[in-house]
């Protein structure tokens, strides 16, 4: 295990599918200002993990939406898979989302009007793939909700729901993932089973995974992971 | 670039599951484009049909008319038919039903109408009038205000005629002419024996032509019509009827299709704020979208695509239904038609709905909607984030815009003239502005005052009004509005009804006896004072002409230019004037005195009205030469006065001294007061039958006509005014439905922490009591402003506000709204606390 100072980072950056430099986020409040993130800098490898741990307020789902190009930074940068997001609108950071980028949520995140078959068809539509029902289907087998393709979110259990959130997730083969708090809202041994979906799926398309989390044994399961308190990077470990 | 295909898709995908709520979100225009559809295509066929029975308006293909005895013996000549009638206003008297009446009576000779026909019951009552006799056609609906059947007999003047057919329908004449001056047909050979045309009687002689095909009119208009001006001769053709009654008919029906559009645009502030709430509980997933790399147009279209789908559903079940409606109009407007309507789908009216339906949905839509573009994705991690104010979009300003241009022309389209565009544009803006703004208001200082010692349900339920997704806004402009259209129409009603009544509370006279001969005038007082009633006002008339006004007579006048040339009509009128040394109650002096006629070398000074002397460009000190029975007369203008044309009284144009006009021939009007209704029928009766040439007006049968009068408009108004409310009824039950999911937590979550059904439904009860008061109160404030404004500005009358039909309107609509919000709490009230954990 290597410990990090803050701001000292991974090397073998032609290898890095994400690179943050000095990352700041700062709200105002009418004259006050708040900064909920401070001057952060990391880089992740293709193909390997990263755990963000911290406590609630830390500022972890700010730096996950951030390096999603969910959310504009007040300084720094974002670069993904060689792209500067800073410099781009809503659509172009839709667009490379779309591209390159998975998600999965702690609460699912589901489009309720939609069966499980047609939320896993969307991002493979959006990329006008034919085969979009066929390949959506294949992975709602191998996460073992085959028999529930038409089943609304609303039919379906939380583990169920979150599953169908990892076989969309993996849909458009993503370079990077990103999961807030995967197994946040279920039960251990859901949790438990969802964990080893995303890891399993993860090391089978070669996918960079991101993720959030309080639990500090899923955190280890990962290649890196970064501490953060107040903002800042406490700590980065290198597994 | 929008990707359509996969938007439409999204589209059809999304609304498998919110389907149901949209298109109770559409419902709302429904009504409104029904009464448009319904309204305009009446309209259209209305029109067609005047076009097409345009010859039956008039009966004739020329009419000619004088109100003195005139003959056309050349135009008889040519014409292969001529038929004349004699009209003039009389008192007819029901023996049976021992009362009687001021109706139109109509001599006729020769076979008019000639196009159409005088229709009767029983049928053949025409072919057996036409034979001459002792007989009369009376109009049904007198027949019917007297119990009058067909072989009972009515006296007109000094003849008794047989009642042989009641008139079913009379060319050009409509319900309403009907209500005003009833006809009763008699042959002309029964005229002279009646006695009625004596001096002073107003009288018009209407000779009708119709001519062999093919004939030149236009050709002899042409050549008569400076000949007809210089004999004070009018004249109508099938052309002219026809450009005059569907000139008449196209603002009637403009007018209802505003009316009716004013619905649509209520119906599309309910499709906007239910868009509205939609977009809220589409925010989620509008987030999430996000995050896959959707673009915010991409999103907008799936939604977009879905609220046209139900506009256009929308437009067509209203267009529909108000295909259907129109079949129902001819009964609605049954009592202002002239002409037998044919309904038919017209198939412009229908698209013009459809097309107006979708795209005001479309644009009222919008406006939540576009607060899609600035979802951030962020909202899938934060559900509160709220980066950007929603509010202050330029883009959604810009649709407003839209909306007001989109009235705008509208507006204009149906009216035709800027002014009044911007006249209704403006009233409907500012109406839905005040409304919006009370709403605002409204939330505000109960978010703000709400004091916490308050009794909680009522506290709860002023809460409610600015929940989260709450419609208080919409539900305010469009029962408001609806309100403010039935408000001011009962205010403008009752008002003018007042106005009239006013004549009884103040000593006023309530009847007037004209027609009076010279003779008849002591014999005529001395059984008034017999009944012991007062002569409060005894005036003689008499008719004369003007032949020069500051030394030029007609001829020289029309040779003046345009600008310093009096109006034609100035010398061509018959005057009836009096003469008298001091103003009346209802005059009063403005300019000038009254300058008494004392010896035979004075100069004589008449007395003007105001606004006749102003139409007229007269003045102080003008000349004016009357002809006097051939007589010229020299007076000058010595004061003018204001009249109030509304008692029941004489009111003149003209008013001569004293003394000038003590031998000229005259007739006479008598104005008496009588104690009630009851007295004033009975000495009608019996100054009718001693004195049958003589007509009596009394107040009470002017009320009545008003009645019945504003009653018919006001029943149209009130139909037209029915969808506004409908419209907000439908807006109010899908707010209830669109609400009902947060309504059935917080009852459960109220319930789980210890309140009884009894205070569930007092809450619900009292926020709808709110509710529906706050929007009675604004709209009736809306209609308090609209009735004085048209009190001042149209009818020129004072304004007083009438509150029983304020309390009323009030009460109904705030009971109304109270009960739907009752009858959907009681359905809410039935959900299991369990459910809430399961959704």
């Amino acid at each position: 295990m290597v410990l990090f100072k803050r701001d000292k980072f991974f090397s073998l950056k032609d290898m890095n599918i994400l690179s943050v430099e000095n990352l700041s986020k700062t709200y105002r409040s009418g004259n006050r200002e708040l900064t909920v993130l401070d001057q952060v800098s990391f880089e992740v490898e293709q193909g390997k993990t990263l755990s963000i741990v911290g406590p609630s307020g830390s500022g972890k789902t700010t730096l996950l939406g951030l390096c999603a190009g969910l959310d504009v930074a007040s300084a720094g940068s974002v670069r993904m898979d060689g792209k500067a997001l800073e410099n781009m609108n809503e659509d172009q950071r839709a667009g490379i989302r779309n591209q390159l980028v998975g998600f999965i949520f702690q609460n699912f995140q589901l489009l309720q009007t939609l069966t499980a078959l047609e939320n896993v068809m969307v991002p493979l539509e959006l990329k006008k793939r034919k085969d979009a029902k066929e390949k959506a289907k294949e992975l709602l087998v191998k996460v073992g909700l085959g028999d529930r393709l038409t089943h609304y979110p609303n039919q379906l259990s939380g583990g169920e729901q979150q599953r169908v959130s990892i076989a969309r997730a993996f849909a458009n083969e993503p370079k990077i993932l990103f999961a807030d708090e995967p197994t946040g809202n279920l039960d251990t041994e859901t949790g438990e089973m969802v964990e080893n979906l995303i890891f399993k799926l993860n090391e089978e398309q070669g996918t960079t995974l991101i993720l959030v989390t309080h639990d500090l044994e899923l955190a280890a399961k990962t290649h890196q992971s970064l501490h953060i308190k107040g903002g800042k990077i406490q700590e980065a470990i290198h597994g | 670039m929008v990707d359509w295909a996969w938007s439409i898709k999204m589209a059809r995908r999304e609304f498998r599951k919110t389907g149901v709520k949209l298109i109770l979100f559409v419902s709302a225009i429904v009504t409104g484009i029904a009464a448009l559809v319904a309204v305009t295509s009446f309209g259209d066929n209305l029109s067609k049909d005047i076009d097409e029975q345009a010859k039956e308006l008039l009966g004739a293909d020329l009419l000619l008319k004088k109100n003195q005895p005139i003959e056309f013996p050349e135009i008889e000549g040519i014409a292969s038919e001529h038929a004349l009638e004699i009209n003039f206003a009389s008192m007819v008297y029901f023996p049976k039903a021992g009362d009687s009446r001021l109706t139109q009576v109509r001599a006729l000779e020769g076979d008019y109408p000639f196009y159409g026909t005088l229709e009767t019951i029983p049928v053949n009552a025409e072919s057996d009038f036409r034979s001459g006799g002792k007989k009369a056609l009376v109009e049904k609906t007198l027949m019917a205000q007297f119990d009058a059947v067909v072989g009972d007999f009515i006296k007109v003047g000094n003849v008794s005629l047989e009642i042989i057919g009641a008139l079913q329908k009379v060319p050009g004449q409509t319900g309403i002419t009907a209500t005003v001056a009833p006809a009763v047909y008699i042959p002309m050979d029964q005229l002279e024996a009646s006695g009625l045309v004596q001096y002073g009687s107003r009288v018009n002689y209407n000779h009708y032509f119709l001519f062999p095909e093919p004939f030149e009119l236009q050709a002899l208009i042409d050549e008569n019509k400076e000949l007809w001006g210089e004999d004070r001769v009018n004249f109508d053709t099938v052309q002219s009827q026809k450009e005059s009654t569907g000139r008449s008919f196209e603002n009637l029906s403009n007018f209802l299709t505003l009316v009716a559009f004013i619905a649509v645009l209520l119906g599309c502030v309910g499709v906007g704020s239910a868009v509205n709430v939609f977009v809220k509980e589409k925010l989620p997933s509008v987030a999430v979208l996000r995050c896959l790399g959707v673009k915010a147009l991409d999103i907008i279209v799936v939604y977009l695509v879905q609220i046209f789908f139900m506009g256009l559903l929308g437009s067509i079940i209203g267009a529909t239904a108000g295909a259907l409606l129109q079949f129902l109009l001819p009964i609605v407007f049954s009592d202002f038609l002239p002409v037998e309507v044919t309904v038919q789908l017209a198939w412009g009216a229908i698209g013009m709905g459809i097309v107006t339906g979708v795209m005001i949905s479309i644009l009222f839509a919008l406006i939540p909607l576009l607060k899609i573009r600035k979802v951030s994705p962020m909202m899938t991690l934060r559900p509160d984030d709220q980066s950007t104010n929603i509010g202050k979009d330029p883009l959604r300003l810009f649709v407003l815009a839209g909306i007001v241009v989109f009235i705008l022309l509208f507006s204009f389209f149906l009216l035709g003239k800027w002014d009044q565009t911007l006249w209704f544009t403006g009233f409907v803006v500012l109406s839905f502005g005040a409304l919006w703004l009370l709403a605002m208001g409204v939330m505000k200082a109960i978010r703000t005052f709400l004091p916490i010692s308050l009794n909680y349900p009522v506290r709860q339920a002023l809460s409610n009004l600015y929940r989260p997704n709450n419609q208080t806004v919409s539900l305010l402009a469009t029962i408001g509005l609806g309100t403010a259209m039935i408000g001011t129409l009962f205010f403008i009603q009752d008002q003018l009804l007042d106005e009239v009544r006013f004549a009884d509370k103040e000593d006023q006279p309530n009847m007037l006896f004209f027609d009076i001969q010279s003779n008849q005038v002591d014999s005529m007082k001395t059984v008034l004072e017999a009944e012991s009633l007062p002569i409060l006002q005894h005036v003689p008339i008499i008719t004369m002409g003007v032949s020069e006004v500051n030394g030029l007579n007609k001829k020289e006048n029309e040779d003046l230019e345009e600008e310093e040339r009096r109006s034609r009509s100035f010398y061509n009128r018959e005057f009836r004037v009096t003469y008298r040394d001091s103003l009346i109650n209802t005059e009063e002096l403005v300019e000038g005195e009254l300058i008494p006629y004392t010896s035979a070398s004075d100069s004589i000074f008449v007395s003007m009205e105001e606004g006749y002397a102003e139409r007229n460009h007269m003045k102080l000190g003008d000349e004016i030469v009357f002809n006097v029975q051939g007589r010229p007369l020299t007076t000058y203008v010595g004061s003018i006065r204001k009249v109030n044309f509304r008692r029941v009284s004489t009111n003149f144009l003209v008013v001569f001294p004293d003394k000038v006009l003590d031998n000229a021939p005259k007739f006479h009007v008598l104005i008496t007061k009588t104690k009630d209704d009851k007295a004033s029928a009975a000495i009608q009766n019996t100054i009718v039958r001693q004195f049958p040439n003589v007509s009596v007006v009394n107040l009470s049968m002017i009320v009545e006509t008003l009645e019945d009068l504003l009653g018919k408009i006001g029943f149209v108004i009130q139909f037209m005014a029915f969808f506004s409310i409908l419209t907000g009824i439908l807006v109010l039950i899908s707010s209830l439905l669109i609400s009902k999911f947060q309504r059935v937590r917080e009852n459960i979550l109220l319930r789980t922490i210890g309140a009884d059904r009894k205070v569930l439904i007092k809450i619900n009860i009292l926020e709808y009591l709110f509710l529906g008061s706050l929007a009675a109160g604004g709209g009736l404030v809306l209609s308090i402003l609209a009735s004085f404004l048209l009190s001042f500005f149209v009818f020129e009358i004072a304004f007083t506000l009438a509150w029983q039909p304020l309390f009323l309107v009030f009460g109904l609509i705030t009971a109304l709204t109270v009960f739907l919000g009752y009858v959907n709490s009681l359905n809410i009230l039935k959900a299991k606390t369990m459910d809430i954990l399961r959704t």
